[in-house]
Order: structure tokens, then C-alpha cells, then sequence
């Protein structure tokens, strides 16, 4: 459950190692925090971030999932609230961002990420969605972007699935209405993390704590969309309604 | 499921932490039947939702609450006891026995709890450091028990669970009715004294010499104010008027008791509410300044002495959308030191809303949950959405902790399973009479499963 202040007892990171993921979870542990599980593809590589979310009294470990398997989706959450109780807030951090050349390239490669971001996405949201609303109660962050916002050239193929998550965890959000469960999206604009490694950052980037922080106070305000940082909402506002010729010649990245 | 459950989002008087269960309004005769098959979720009696946090929800599973009425309470005029239903409240409860000359033995801050919310709560009011809490008095129960099965308990009778479920949280069994002690009263009014006190310090003095010779004694202390100021408050003293005491024309008819409601506050307030630093330090000014340096004397109503807050009804709905938090916990004497830096923080924090109550406690009773115990307890309200107030929760848990003190399950919307372990040294034992009675986890709520209480 979670208390007043919006503190969760357990926490799950679907894509363990993301390191946005892993912030959120360490802004929102607190004294009443039991478990912090990170799900991941591969938990041997997840002792750093395990190490970062070990506290007394805290169970965080990693354990296995890849997000394709869809079919194993329902069960992996069946064997998770067995084990660990309710599903407090569940941050759904997995997602790849391809090179836009190469997937241009490479059409079935571009559906493997497509599917990843999306379709996987859509499934396990589903599955932590029918637990929710069978306990009453609890959170699910869904890690749009602002490239989803308004999709660019220069990385369409990503920018159309956060654009297709955005659609559907915003549709998901008003299903859950009266259950006591809920969404929060978020949507971050260029956020420093191991995704970003060796890319020119864009105007306004910002970390994954800034993040984090968004998250936090939107889960304890009873937000439903949060920008990171803030004022990308305002930009965005504009950027929407720019014509196309000129849109596309923005220097975006 | 039957069809006369309804799903509903709910939420403790703070308004925080909502969660969606399947509710229902059942007669005594009905209950054992919505026990049954309750799910995995289990189920939980509601009262009139009066505690602060999470204690009368069951997200994703059945809260009950029952359909009784006051009408069908027996008085014994001879040994002074009555005996109601549990889904009646002390307000319904004392317009049928103070026109008799009767008192209920423990009343809180509000009339609008019912009897079960009394019981399982074990309740204080203003009388507790001579006559106990709301469990004191009472003198035998009917417990419908998980297992379907109406259990007769008393102090003689299966004093297990008569005391773990004075104090339980509804997670022993469900009340069905109760029979506890009346307090005789000459008069619907009572006398009061007022005394302003200029510091903290000459309040605990005051408090710690003067209350014994007093039936009900409570006090009002600006949180707001700092520096020379800092503990200023108000104490009261009273006790029930005798007839002697009224003047001629109240004298006439001395149990004439008829409290009304004066307003509602709307269901919708402005976004962050109308509670804050600016508009309550300007009511504490004014709350401090209309009391008189030391007045006796004074003649009251029940409603006016006791009942204050009730003249507005839903006034929970001035904190806005995201709520309140009632800090409510006790430390024990000898610890004053700390009672006092805890006031400092919160002083500091600038959080107080004026709702705030200090009271010095009395003996503990037998129930291994029960809250109060001999020592120093304050009450505060502060908002929910406050950025600050998680890290300064913590942080005077932590200081209640480290004299032993602890915290108010019936206002708690914030602690953890470690902070209750640590405060209720009984628990396991709580628990092994729990698991006795229930062993299959029929009885469960937001609050159990946030303690971790049960399972
Ligand atoms: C303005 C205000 C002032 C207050 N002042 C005080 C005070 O001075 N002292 C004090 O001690 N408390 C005080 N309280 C708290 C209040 O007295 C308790 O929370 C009380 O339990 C509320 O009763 P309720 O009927 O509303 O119960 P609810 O809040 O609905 O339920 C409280 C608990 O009782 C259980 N319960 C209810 N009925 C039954 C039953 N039939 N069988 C078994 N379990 C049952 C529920 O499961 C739940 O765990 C105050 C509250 C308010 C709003
Ligand atoms: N960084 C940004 O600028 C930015 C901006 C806006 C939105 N976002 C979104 O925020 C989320 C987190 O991003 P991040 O910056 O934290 O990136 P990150 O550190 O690269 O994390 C991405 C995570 O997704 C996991 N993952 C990828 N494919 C998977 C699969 N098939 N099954 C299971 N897990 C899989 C990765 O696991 P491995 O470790 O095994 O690869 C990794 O844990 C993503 O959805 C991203 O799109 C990021």
C-alpha cells in the first residue's frame, strides 16, 4: 500500500537497468519501502543499480524478463505479487532508442524495436493494469517522450512508438478511472543516461534525477502527465503547431 | 458477489491514500453471510469513517458497514450500563441517554464515531488521565468471528480476544454489540476553567500539577507561534455541571440536549485548500487572544465543550484536494526534553494547522493495541501535499521511537511496519490471538496490509 505521503512498499522497475528507471525508484523509496524489484533481460548486469537501491530492510534484487515474451507476461506478474505483495507503483522504463540509419536499413529491424516499445510495452502495461484494478489500488509510470509529442525525421521510427505508447497509456488511464488504480505519464525530453551515451545533447537535456523528481511530486499530486524538465510542456505547446516545412528544418537533432 | 455491493473509492477522514472496494450496507442478521467466501481481499467493517487514515478500507476487497439503530439500545437503569448495537453512534447514542442523565464514559473530539469505531480504536477523550479509555468501561461484547460464529467475550470470557479486539482495527472479528458503563449526569452542561499559559514550560507545569483534581482536562497550543511566544496555549478543565450550578431558567430543564449542525462546508474548495501558514496564524492570534488569562467556572454545552468542530460539518474538505495528516503520537513522562523538540520541529516546519490538541494520558489498560499510555500526547493536522511534511514525519518518528513512545492507529496515514513493531511492543502477542481466531486472513484492510498488522 501506498501512505499518505504516496510512499510505496514495493516498487518494480520493468527494465531494471534503465538508468531513468532506476532513479525514479530511488526518489520514491522511504521508511515504509519493503521491495524494489528490477526486471530485466539480463539481471547479471543489473549489480550496479541493485547495489544503488540496497537500504536495511529493503529487499531489492533483479530478476528476469524480456519484455518480447509476451506470453509470460500475466505470469510474471502472477509470480511477482505472490511474492511480494501488491504492486505499489510499477515504472515501465524498458525501451530501446535504435540508430535511425541503420533501422531505415534494416525494415525488420525497426519492427523488432517497434515491437519492443511498443507492443511489449502495451502487453505487460495490461497485465500490471488487471492487477491493479483487482487490489484497488496503485501506480503505473509509463516513460513516454517528448518524441512522441510531435515525431521528427531524425528518429521517427522510436519517436512513432513513444508517440503510440503516449496514445495508449493516456487511453489505459481513463480505463482505470473509478478503480482505484491509475497512470502517470511522463514524458522527459534529452535525459543523460547510458541511451543517450555519446549523442549530441538537445536543448533543455537534463538528468535522470530531474526526472525522478518529476515523478515524485506528479505521483503525490494525483498528476496524469509530467514533463521533465517542466518547461518542455510550454515549447511543446508551440513546437505542436510549427508547419511542416519548417519543422522539419529545425535543428532538433 | 451479492448485488447490493456497490464499488467506491474511500478514504479516511484526511482524505488521503484512496483506494476502490466493493461496499455494502448489511443488517446484523446479514453479516456472517458476507463473510463467506470474502475473496482473497478479505473484508472490513466500516463505522462512520472517522478514523484519520487508511483503517476502514479494503482496497480490491468488502467493507461492510452495518445497519443498526440507536432505538433498540437497552438502558439498566440499575446498574447504570447500556447496551447498543455497534453500528449506532455516540451521537444517536447520546440523545437517547443524556436526557436520562446519562454521559457516555469517553467521548472524542467528534460525536459522528459509532460504537464499533470506539471499541476498535479503544479511544481517549479529555477524562483519560483518571478514568481511562473508551475499553475501560466496557464490559462485554458479541464478536461475529471469522470463522462465522457469534463469540460472547468479557474480561472473564475469552479475555484474548476481548482485548485484542479493543484496539484490533476491525481485524479480529466484527463487533456486534457491546454493553460498557454510563457515566451519571445531573446536568447536560458542563463547568469550565480556562487558563492561558504564556510558554510550553508553564503549561507541562500547570498540566502535571493540576489535573489530577479534574475530570476532563485538554489543551490548545499555537504551533505557530515562535520566540518568546513559542507554547503559548490555552488549558480547559471541566467537569459535568450539577443542577446547583444553573441558573434558573437552564435549571428548568437541566437535560435538555439537542446539539445541531450550523453549516457544511462545500465539496469543492480551491485546489490547495484554504488551510495555511498565513490563514492560520492569523486564527491562532485570534484563538489565543479571545480566551481570558484564568477564568472559573464557566457553564458549557456538551456540543461547546467537547464537540466544537462538529457545528461545521465536512470541514475536512478546507484542506483541499490532496488532503491532511493528523500527527497524533505519545511519549512517556520523563521524556519532556524530547516532547519539546518534537513541538520544535514541527514549530519550525511551519506545517501546524491550529487544529492541534495536547493532552497528558493516564494508565494504560489491558488491550495489547491500545494507544494510550501514561505520558504526553499531541495531535496536530498538517496538509498531505506539503513538500516537506514526508522528511518531517520521519524524522519525529524517529524521536518518538527513541523514548519509547509511539503512535495512534485510528490517525495514522504515514508510518511503517518497522515504526508500529517498535512502538507496540504487544504486537506478536496481538498477532498469535489474531491468528487464533482468524486464521485464514478473513479480516483485512489498507491499513493491515500497510503495518503489516495481519498476514
Ligand atoms: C474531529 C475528530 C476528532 C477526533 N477526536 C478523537 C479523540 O479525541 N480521541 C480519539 O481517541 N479519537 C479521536 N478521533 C478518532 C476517532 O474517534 C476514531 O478514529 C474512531 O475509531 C472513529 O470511529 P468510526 O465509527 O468513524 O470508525 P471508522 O473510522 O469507520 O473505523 C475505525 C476502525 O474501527 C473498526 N470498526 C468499526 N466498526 C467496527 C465494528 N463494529 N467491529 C469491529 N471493528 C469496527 C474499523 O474496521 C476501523 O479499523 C477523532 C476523529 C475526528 C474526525
Ligand atoms: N534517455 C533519454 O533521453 C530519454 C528521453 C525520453 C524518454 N526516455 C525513455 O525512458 C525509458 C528509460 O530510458 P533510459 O534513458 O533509462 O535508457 P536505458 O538506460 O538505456 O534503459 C533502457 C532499458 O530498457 C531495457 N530493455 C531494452 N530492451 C529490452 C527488452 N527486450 N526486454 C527487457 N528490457 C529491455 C534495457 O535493458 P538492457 O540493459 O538489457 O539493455 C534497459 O534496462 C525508455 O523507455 C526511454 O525510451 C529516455
Amino acid at each position: 500500500m501506498q501512505n499518505a505521503f504516496g510512499e510505496p512498499q514495493n516498487i518494480l522497475v520493468l527494465g531494471g537497468t534503465s538508468d531513468i528507471g532506476v532513479a525514479i525508484a530511488r526518489r520514491l523509496m522511504a521508511p515504509s519501502t519493503k521491495t524494489v524489484t528490477l526486471a530485466c533481460r539480463r539481471p547479471e548486469t543489473a549489480g550496479l543499480a541493485v547495489a544503488s537501491l540496497t537500504r536495511p530492510g529493503v529487499v531489492a534484487e533483479a530478476v528476469e524478463f524480456e519484455a518480447t515474451d509476451e506470453s509470460n507476461h500475466v505470469g510474471f506478474v502472477r509470480a511477482l505479487v505472490d511474492r511480494t505483495g501488491d504492486l505499489d507503483v510499477v515504472i515501465l522504463a524498458f525501451g530501446q532508442l535504435g540508430d535511425q540509419e541503420r533501422l531505415e536499413n534494416d525494415p525488420a529491424s525497426a519492427a523488432d524495436l517497434v515491437r519492443v516499445n511498443f507492443a511489449s510495452a502495451a502487453s505487460i502495461a495490461l497485465a500490471v493494469a488487471a492487477q491493479m484494478r483487482k487490489q484497488g489500488h496503485g501506480r503505473l509510470v509509463v516513460l513516454s517522450s517528448v518524441a512522441g509529442e510531435r515525431v521528427r525525421k531524425a528518429n521517427f521510427v522510436y519517436g512513432s512508438t513513444k508517440a503510440g505508447l503516449d496514445g495508449f497509456a493516456q487511453g489505459l488511464g481513463d480505463s482505470l478511472e473509478g478503480t482505484g488504480a491509475g497512470v502517470l505519464i511522463v514524458r522527459p525530453g534529452f535525459v543523460h543516461s547510458s541511451m543517450t551515451a555519446g549523442l549530441e545533447a538537445a536543448p533543455f537535456a537534463t538528468t535522470p534525477d530531474v526526472v525522478a523528481d518529476a515523478v515524485a511530486s506528479g505521483l503525490r499530486t494525483g498528476r496524469r502527465i509530467v514533463w521533465a524538465p517542466g518547461i518542455l510542456r510550454w515549447i511543446f505547446m508551440i513546437l505542436r503547431h510549427v508547419p511542416a516545412p519548417l519543422w522539419r528544418r529545425l535543428p532538433l537533432g | 458477489m451479492a448485488p447490493d455491493y456497490r464499488r467506491i473509492s474511500l478514504s479516511g477522514w484526511g482524505r488521503t491514500s484512496p483506494s476502490v472496494s466493493l461496499l455494502a450496507e448489511v443488517p446484523v442478521e446479514g453479516l456472517a453471510e458476507h463473510l463467506k467466501d470474502s475473496s482473497d481481499r478479505g473484508v472490513v467493517v466500516r463505522g462512520l469513517g472517522r478514523s484519520y487514515g487508511d483503517a476502514a478500507q479494503n482496497a480490491g476487497g468488502r467493507v461492510l458497514t452495518i445497519a443498526d439503530r440507536a432505538a433498540e439500545a437497552v438502558i439498566d437503569d440499575v446498574r447504570g450500563t447500556v447496551t447498543v448495537g455497534a453500528g449506532v453512534s455516540l451521537d444517536e447514542l447520546m440523545r437517547l441517554i443524556v436526557p436520562r442523565g446519562y454521559f457516555v464514559p469517553v467521548t472524542p473530539g467528534t460525536r459522528y464515531v459509532t460504537v464499533g469505531g470506539a471499541i476498535a480504536s479503544d479511544i481517549h477523550g479529555k477524562n483519560h488521565h483518571v478514568e481511562g479509555s473508551f475499553g475501560n468501561h466496557v464490559e462485554r461484547m458479541a464478536i461475529l468471528t471469522a470463522s462465522g460464529e457469534v463469540v460472547e467475550v468479557s474480561p472473564r470470557e475469552h479475555p484474548d480476544l476481548f482485548w485484542a479486539t479493543i484496539g484490533g482495527m476491525g481485524l479480529t472479528g466484527v463487533v456486534l454489540d457491546a454493553t460498557f458503563r454510563l457515566l451519571r449526569v445531573e446536568t447536560s452542561r458542563c463547568t469550565v476553567d480556562t487558563i492561558r499559559c504564556r510558554d510550553l514550560d508553564e503549561l507541562i507545569t500547570e498540566m502535571s500539577t493540576g489535573d489530577e483534581n479534574s475530570r476532563y482536562s485538554v489543551s490548545w497550543v499555537d504551533l505557530l507561534a515562535t520566540g518568546r511566544k513559542f507554547g503559548r496555549s490555552v488549558l480547559w478543565r471541566g467537569d459535568h455541571a450539577r443542577r446547583s450550578d444553573l441558573d434558573p431558567k437552564s435549571a428548568s430543564d437541566p437535560l435538555q440536549y439537542a446539539p445541531r449542525h450550523l453549516l457544511t462546508v462545500p465539496p469543492v474548495v480551491p485546489g490547495p485548500g484554504l488551510v495555511n501558514a498565513a490563514t492560520s496564524r492569523i486564527f491562532n492570534e485570534l484563538w489565543f487572544r479571545k480566551e481570558p488569562d484564568r477564568q472559573t467556572g464557566q457553564i458549557k454545552s456538551i456540543p461547546a465543550f467537547f464537540h466544537p468542530l462538529d457545528s461545521v460539518g465536512a470541514w475536512n474538505r478546507l484542506y483541499g484536494r490532496s488532503g491532511f495528516v493528523q500527527y497524533q503520537f505519545v511519549v512517556p513522562f520523563g521524556h519532556e526534553d524530547v516532547f519539546r523538540r518534537i513541538i520544535e520541529r514541527i514549530v519550525a516546519s511551519r506545517l501546524a494547522s491550529p487544529l492541534v490538541v495536547l493532552k497528558r494520558f493516564g494508565a494504560s489498560n489491558e488491550a495489547p493495541l491500545s494507544f494510550p499510555m501514561p505520558g504526553w500526547t499531541l495531535t496536530v493536522d498538517m496538509p498531505a501535499a506539503a513538500h516537506e511534511i514526508a522528511a518531517l514525519s520521519h524524522s519525529l518518528d524517529e524521536l518518538v521511537l527513541s523514548v519509547g513512545g509511539r503512535h495512534y492507529l485510528a490517525k495514522d496515514a504515514h508510518t511503517s511496519a518497522d515504526v508500529i513493531r517498535a512502538g507496540y511492543p504487544r504486537l506478536a502477542e496481538w498477532r498469535t490471538t489474531r491468528d487464533k481466531w482468524d486464521p485464514n486472513g478473513v479480516f483485512a484492510s489498507d491499513l493491515a496490509r500497510r503495518l503489516e498488522l495481519v498476514g
